[in-house]
């Protein structure tokens, strides 16, 4: 099956789990003995934040390719992966704001490095859109916004480790060496959200890279035919 | 605000991001059927020219 073809599949692939994930998340994992239902917050929460990592990370690996071996194509897969970050970068801290508002009774806490470092993280790549549209197009402002994109992705295992390193006790660690510390219905709900939310953000790349390709072909086509 | 109504508004916010991003994604792509038809347009007007 060409990629192209399988694009419309995804996309009802993504539906599905996604509606799986919120059924499982909301009606069939059992509730929390501490935090009660503010706890399904988590099944969205959790899923969305790691595949903020994966984006800012893929981002940042097309940037070390372009770098590599060069390619425009790269630059555009860099901008749009750095892109997608964004999005799920925006809903990791307005539902773990939700999240912790539910459970602690506070919106945010600049007192907790997690938190502040996931922010520093993701107005970094915010920045990167400012830099990205303050070049001229070409092969100078592809690898400027490629060694950004590189420079950003070394926050990643600081900010990804700050939640187990962390000296305050807001931001709870589910996952330690011994294991999830769920039950395994509340895992199976988990591990499908993660899957859903995954499937989504690589549909929406798909789509946005689409869009931009045929958004850059039309422009080279309007220069030659004027 | 109960905890219920915490999840469903978290539930909620990643709904209408998504909605959004359908929305944006609509726009651009009426703004880029316009353009081909006015690329197609001036390459038609070409073609009859010369």
């Amino acid at each position: 099956m060409s990629s192209r073809n399988s694009l419309p599949l995804l996309a009802f692939a993504a539906a599905g789990l996604l509606g799986l994930a919120v059924v499982l998340a909301l009606l069939v994992a059992p509730e929390d003995a501490n935090q009660g239902v503010s706890q399904r917050i988590f099944y969205f929460h959790v899923p969305i934040a790691l595949t903020a990592y994966a984006c800012f990370g893929l981002g940042a690996w097309k940037a070390l390719r372009l770098l590599w071996v060069g390619g425009e194509r790269r630059d555009l897969e860099s901008y749009t992966w750095i892109h997608q970050g964004t999005i799920f970068g925006a809903l990791t801290l307005i539902t773990g704001s939700i999240w912790a508002k539910a459970s602690w009774g506070v919106w945010w806490n600049w007192s907790s490095n997690q938190l502040v470092l996931f922010l520093v993280l993701f107005l970094f790549y915010c920045a990167y859109f400012m830099l990205r549209f303050s070049v001229d197009e070409g092969a100078r402002r592809e690898r400027i916004c490629a060694v950004y994109a590189l420079f950003g992705v070394a926050l990643i295992p600081v900010s990804f480790l700050a939640i187990r390193l962390a000296s305050d006790f807001i931001h709870p660690t589910v996952f330690t060496r011994a294991g999830p510390q769920m039950t395994r219905t509340m895992f199976m709900a988990f591990l499908v959200s993660w899957a859903a939310i995954t499937l989504l953000a690589y549909v929406m790349y798909r789509v946005e890279l689409v869009g931009k390709r045929t958004d850059s072909n039309l422009r080279e086509l309007r220069e030659a035919l004027s | 605000m109960s905890q219920g109504q915490y999840v469903a508004l978290a539930y909620g916010v990643v709904l209408v991001f998504v909605l959004l991003w359908v929305a944006i994604m609509a726009a651009k792509l009426s703004r880029l059927q316009r353009e081909t038809a006015d690329l197609a347009e001036m390459a038609r007007g070409r073609h009859s020219d010369g």
